[in-house]
Parts: structure tokens; C-alpha cells; sequence
């Protein structure tokens, strides 16, 4: 059962994220983006992390996706007015395109031989486990991130204000 | 899971999700009536006694008007606005303990479709969710008004989504859980959370009023500027659904406050008069749909009492009043918590 | 300057206060203002079952009258269509044939008689230039259709029937007042013509 729902996830999360590359129109772009990661939360929900699926639903498909459909459709970028980009431009992204290839297989091969060793506990990804790793063990980084964000959030502000007069 | 299990859940499935479908039908109906009551006047009143099958004039009404889909609409996507919005707003129920538990025959059966351990955020992955239903619609009848409806949805969703969230991480910090069955079963007698927290309750349900849309913040379908908003270019049942859904959001965030701050199926009193377990889930659930009610009465009294925001007094209220003070809020608890050694 | 009401107040943008400023008083404060209308007296007349009392003069859908043989009292004389301030009366006359004594009053009548009822402004001009007393305002309502053209009244909807107990009754509109106000056309015009000028 749950290998055939594991299976049918991962095939909407692939299926979706070619459409999101193959799509003309920008929203459906985002939409289906939407789509795969209602997916991946489904893979987190089988992993027994549900309030990682739950978070990353509301984060990601709940909050930042809303605000890139906003954005699109605020700039309503159709597909009629669509920029016609430079070859060396096309060329350009087709090799960056291959190089993250590349790394991410290169990552992959050795996440391969990495032994899962005896991680698997079912309850890990549970709230007050997650909790517990997470304000004890890596505080410094959670505390990091979090310094992170005030920071881009600061600076979105110091953006968003009009030209103070010096 | 047995195949009792599974037919018992599936019959309360329908259950809740045909009482969400009619509450909300005579929502409609007690709307127009408590606004007409609010006005002085009488209200529908043609349809059976005291108009009382107006909802299904109404419903009739929408099926037979003709469905107009405009030429120029993106057609999949305006077919695909009001189904996540109506879907979205059904999936909501689920999470919602209608009650403590029936025992028949010695076997438990919990009056509450799935406890799932993480129900808050399950509730608030749905509702932030909800809002694609009015963006997608919105974009995809090609109108400016829609459009901007949809914008105005989308911003005052996630801003208002926050000071909602901050509000519900105090009462969580004070509860320890993120089932909703553990809160309601906590507040047993008088131990309602507004008690303890009658500021973040006055917080959660300013939010409350914003996520559903509702008068003062209906700005997504504001008629005096934007025509119908999201929805001008809907007719027919297309547009009946984005009405519905409104309907059942408002339904499930009465039951939501009602649940986390108002004592859920809790009934002060009741132990002392009646001992039976059975009668207690069915009074309390009884009594828990009067909360309901009482709520979405002061949905529709605030919304024919009080007049619209405008769009930068919402957002001045969203971001520079209510989120700092869900963080003070947040801070507060804290620090009560910790001066009453309820933390180390 | 002098306050025209009692519950006029004056307007002033003065900084609010902080209880002002959280606006939870004022709107608790609205909120039982529309609470206590809940309760209080509807307005609303169910209309059809319960009408709103009307005055006895009220000007409603014209009648064209018979006289007590069943004679149509309308000679087509044109005075109403010329009092109309609103055009809204067309009639063709001609000339009673012998053996029609019965049908109508005066060797003259009109053989269409048309009122568009959404021109007529209901001021009764044309049954105060009546000089036969044919053409009366009564308290019925002009109802309402989907088609303009059916709102032009032909003979068949203004004459009244011939039968006795079907007659539009318009003494309640004749009060002692009209009446004698009728007996003076001359004065018609003179709008100093009140009823103190009457006694």
C-alpha cells in the first residue's frame, strides 16, 4: 500500500516538475509547482513526518507560492509578450542547467554508499522530537537562520521605503 | 483498521460533511433574515413558513440560471477556481471534534472524524491553501476586478494569516498540544481557554473574520469598488460555490473558536445531573453546536453593524498592530508561563 | 451658528484618544445599536396580504364612466387630452349611429380611447376638465408587465363594465371638497383657488 502510494507521489512530484519547466504560461508554472509540492509533502506524511508536511504546505504552497502567483499576476506576464531571449542567453542556461546536473548526481552517487545506519526511528519526525533536536542540538544554526531572515527582512523594508533624504 | 472502523468512519465522513453543507445553506438563509432583523425589516419570508425553504429556492435558482464561461477566460482554470474553493472549505471538517465518544456495546466511537496529532496546522495548511481557489478564479476570468479581488484576497490571506498563527502559538505554548481534541478535552467545565486568554481569542477571531472574508474585511469582493471581486465574471452554480464555500469557512471558523478557546463540547454543570456517557457526548455535542451558532451570529451581526476597512487601513492593521501584538502576546505567555514554573 | 437638530454635533479631527484609537469600545458600542433593532418594531407591510392605508383622494388608474343606463358618458369632447401636461391621451371621435342610444350618451363619443400609462403623471387634470363627469382617477394601481406596448389602455381596460355590481365605485375619491371644486371649472386655472376660497 504504501509503496504504491509512494510510487503514484513521486510520479505527480516528476510529472509536475517537468510541467513546471515546460510550461509557457508563467501561472500554470506556479501552479503546477503547487501541485508537486502537495507531492512531497505526501512524501513527508509517508515518512511519519507530518509536521514537516504540515509546515511545508503552509510555508511553501500555503504562503510563498501564493505570493509568487501574486506577483505574476500583478506583472501578467502572457505569453504573447514573451521576451524573445538571445542565443548566447539560451546557451548560457543550457550549460548551467547541466552543470547542476551534474552536481546533483555527483551528490546522489555519494549519498548512495552512505550507509542509512540506524536512524530509523518511525517517531523521528514527530513535533516533540523535532522540537527537542532541534532547540538542543542545533540551536546555534536555528538561532543563525533566524538572524538570516531579520536580516533580508530589514533590508526587504529598507527596499520597499521611499528614498530617505540623507 | 476493521471494516467497522471504516464504515463508522465513512458514515460520520458524511455526516459532518453534510451538516457542514447545511449549515451553510441556512447560513444563508439566517444571514439575509438577521440583516433584514438588524434593519428592521422582515426579511425572506415567501418561501414555506417564515421563508424557511429559501435556500432551496436559492439553490434551485443557481442551477437553472445560465452558465456563462467568458470567451476570453483561461476555461480550465475558471472551472478550477470554485472547485478548490468549495474543497478546500469541505476538507476543513475533518480535524473538528464534534464531541467526546459514543460506547455502544463496548466498543468506543469518537465523535470527531481523524485526531490528527498536528490538527491546528492541518487546519491551517487547509485554510492557507483556500485561498488558490479565489486567486486561480480570479486570474482566469480575465478581468480587471477579479484580478484585483484576487489580489486583495491573497495579500490580506497571508497577512492576516500570521497574527492568526502567532495568536495560536501562545495557546499552544499554555495547552502543550497540537491535537485539537486534547485542547477541547482540556477545557473540561469552566477551564475555557478565554478565560486564560481572552486576548489571543480576541486576536484569533479579528484573524478569523479576515480568512473568511468576512465584513469588515471583505475587501476581495468589495461591490462598491470592485464590482463582485473575484467572482464578477461567475454565474450560475460556479458562482453558488464560491458563495457556499464562504458559507462553510465561516461555519468552520465558528467551530474552530468555539473548539480552541470557547470550551469545544464542554458543558459546565453537566456532570452533576447526567451520568451517562452517551447522553453527555450527544448534550455536549448539542451544546457545541450552539456555540457554533452563536458565532456565526456574530459573524453576520459584525458584518451589517460595521463598515469596510479600506484596503491600507487593513493592512495597517494586519502588519503594524495585529502581528506585534501576537508577539507581545506570545512573549507574555511566556514569561506568566515561567513565572508560574509551569517551565523551567 | 444655530444647530438645526438636537443631535447635530459638530465635526472635528482632533487626535483620538488611546480608547478611542483601539475602536473595541465604539464597536461594541455600534454592535448593541444593531442588537437592540433586532428586537424592536419591523416596518416592513407584507404587501399583498396587508396593504398600506391610502388617502381617500389618492389619483390611481382612470375609469371611463357609464352613466345609469349603461351609457358611456364620454363625448370625446378632447378637453382631457388638451388639459394633459404629459400628452399621455389619444382619441378618435365619431358620430353615435342610430339605434346605439344605449351604448353612448351624447351623439358623439370616442371610438378609441388610449391613455399611456407610463407617460400619465396621475395629476388628475383630465378628470377635473371633464365637462361630462366621464373620466375619474381611482384608488387602483396601475400593475406592472414586462412589454411597454401593454401598458397603452385601450377602451377595454378604462370603460368600466356594464353590469350594476361591477361599476367602479368612485365616491370615495367625490368628498364634499372635489365635488364642489368641480361645480367651478371656471376657476380651474387659479391656482390661489383653495378651499378657503370655497366658503
Amino acid at each position: 500500500m504504501t509503496v504504491y502510494l509512494f510510487y503514484l507521489l513521486s510520479f505527480i512530484a516528476i510529472l509536475s516538475a517537468l510541467m513546471v519547466v515546460f510550461s509557457r504560461n508563467p501561472v500554470y508554472s506556479v501552479l503546477y509547482l503547487i501541485v508537486t509540492f502537495f507531492a512531497i509533502a505526501g512524501h513527508y506524511v509517508l515518512l511519519n513526518a507530518q509536521f514537516l508536511a504540515a509546515v511545508h504546505v503552509i510555508v511553501y504552497a500555503g504562503a510563498i507560492m501564493v505570493l509568487f502567483l501574486y506577483v505574476i499576476m500583478m506583472l501578467n506576464l502572457n505569453t504573447y509578450n514573451e521576451m524573445q531571449k538571445a542565443n548566447w542567453l539560451r546557451f548560457g542556461a543550457v550549460v548551467s542547467g547541466c552543470l547542476l546536473m551534474v552536481v546533483l548526481v555527483g551528490s546522489l552517487k555519494g549519498a548512495e554508499t552512505m550507509q542509512p545506519g540506524a536512524v530509523h526511528d518511525a517517531n523521528i519526525g514527530l513535533v516533540s522530537n523535532l522540537g527537542n533536536v532541534l532547540f538542543k542540538e542545533f540551536l546555534l544554526p536555528f538561532e543563525v537562520s533566524s538572524l538570516l531572515f531579520l536580516a533580508a527582512m530589514t533590508g526587504a523594508v529598507m527596499l520597499g521605503k521611499k528614498s530617505i533624504r540623507s | 483498521m476493521e471494516w467497522g472502523d471504516i464504515i463508522y468512519k465513512s458514515i460520520l465522513v458524511v455526516c459532518v460533511f453534510s451538516v457542514s453543507l447545511l449549515v451553510a445553506m441556512y447560513s444563508t438563509y439566517a444571514e439575509r433574515k438577521i440583516a433584514a432583523f438588524l434593519q428592521d425589516r422582515l426579511g425572506p419570508n415567501r418561501a414555506g413558513p417564515f421563508g424557511i425553504l429559501q435556500p432551496v429556492a436559492d439553490g434551485v435558482k443557481m442551477f437553472m440560471k445560465e452558465e456563462i464561461i467568458p470567451d476570453v477566460s483561461n476555461k480550465a482554470l475558471f472551472i478550477i477556481g470554485p472547485s478548490v474553493a468549495m474543497f478546500t472549505a469541505c476538507m476543513t471538517g475533518v480535524v473538528i471534534p464534534w464531541g467526546t465518544e459514543l460506547v455502544i456495546g463496548g466498543k468506543h466511537y469518537p465523535l470527531q472524524v481523524t485526531d490528527v496529532n498536528i490538527g491546528i496546522l492541518y487546519l491551517f495548511g487547509v485554510v492557507s491553501i483556500g485561498v488558490y481557489g479565489i486567486m486561480i478564479g480570479g486570474w482566469a476570468s480575465n478581468n480587471k476586478y477579479s484580478l484585483l479581488g484576487a489580489i486583495r484576497a491573497s495579500s490580506q490571506m497571508i497577512s492576516y494569516e500570521l497574527a492568526m498563527g502567532l495568536s495560536i502559538v501562545a495557546l499552544i505554548m499554555m495547552t502543550g498540544t497540537l491535537s485539537v481534541r486534547e485542547i477541547a478535552a482540556q477545557q473540561v467545565g469552566w477551564h475555557w481557554n478565554v478565560l486564560y486568554q481572552p486576548f489571543g481569542c480576541l486576536l484569533f477571531m479579528i484573524c478569523a473574520f479576515a480568512e473568511t472574508n468576512r465584513a469588515p474585511f471583505d475587501l476581495p469582493e468589495c461591490e462598491t469598488e470592485l464590482v463582485g471581486g473575484y467572482h464578477t465574471e461567475y454565474s450560475s452554480m460556479k458562482l453558488g460555490f464560491y458563495l457556499f464555500a464562504e458559507y462553510i469557512n465561516m461555519f468552520i471558523s465558528s467551530a474552530v473558536i468555539a473548539t480552541l478557546y470557547f470550551g469545544g463540547y464542554n458543558m459546565p454543570f453537566i456532570g452533576r445531573w447526567v451520568h451517562d456517557p452517551n447522553w453527555m457526548a450527544i448534550l455536549g455535542t448539542v451544546f457545541f453546536f450552539c456555540k457554533i451558532f452563536f458565532f456565526i451570529f456574530l459573524f453576520m451581526w459584525v458584518r451589517w453593524t460595521l463598515p469596510r476597512f479600506r484596503y491600507d487601513q487593513l493592512m495597517n492593521l494586519g502588519w503594524k498592530i495585529l502581528i506585534p501584538l501576537a508577539l507581545l502576546h506570545v512573549a507574555a505567555t511566556g514569561v506568566v508561563m515561567w513565572l508560574t514554573g509551569q517551565i523551567h | 451658528m444655530q444647530a438645526l437638530t438636537k443631535r447635530s454635533k459638530v465635526v472635528s479631527n482632533k487626535r483620538m484618544s488611546f480608547m478611542e484609537k483601539i475602536y473595541l469600545p465604539a464597536i461594541i458600542k455600534g454592535m448593541m445599536i444593531t442588537l437592540s433593532h433586532f428586537f424592536k418594531k419591523k416596518v416592513t407591510v407584507n404587501y399583498p396580504e396587508v396593504k398600506r392605508p391610502i388617502a381617500p383622494v389618492y389619483r390611481g388608474q382612470h375609469v371611463l364612466k357609464r352613466d345609469e343606463n349603461g351609457a358611456e358618458r364620454c363625448t370625446a369632447c378632447g378637453l382631457c387630452a388638451v388639459a394633459c401636461p404629459a400628452e399621455a391621451i389619444t382619441m378618435v371621435a365619431e358620430e353615435r349611429k342610430a339605434g346605439e342610444e344605449g351604448l353612448y350618451r351624447e351623439e358623439k363619443y370616442a371610438s378609441t380611447y388610449e391613455i399611456n400609462m407610463l407617460r400619465c403623471i396621475f395629476c388628475g387634470l383630465c378628470e377635473e376638465a371633464c365637462p361630462k363627469e366621464a373620466i375619474f382617477l381611482t384608488d387602483r394601481i396601475v400593475p406592472s408587465t414586462f412589454e411597454r406596448h401593454e401598458f397603452v389602455y385601450g377602451k377595454d381596460k378604462l370603460v368600466e363594465p356594464t353590469a350594476k355590481d361591477e361599476r367602479v365605485d368612485i365616491t370615495e375619491r367625490q368628498n364634499v371638497d372635489t365635488v364642489e371644486f368641480k361645480k367651478h371649472k371656471e376657476y380651474a386655472h387659479n391656482i390661489l383657488y383653495t378651499k378657503n376660497t370655497l366658503k
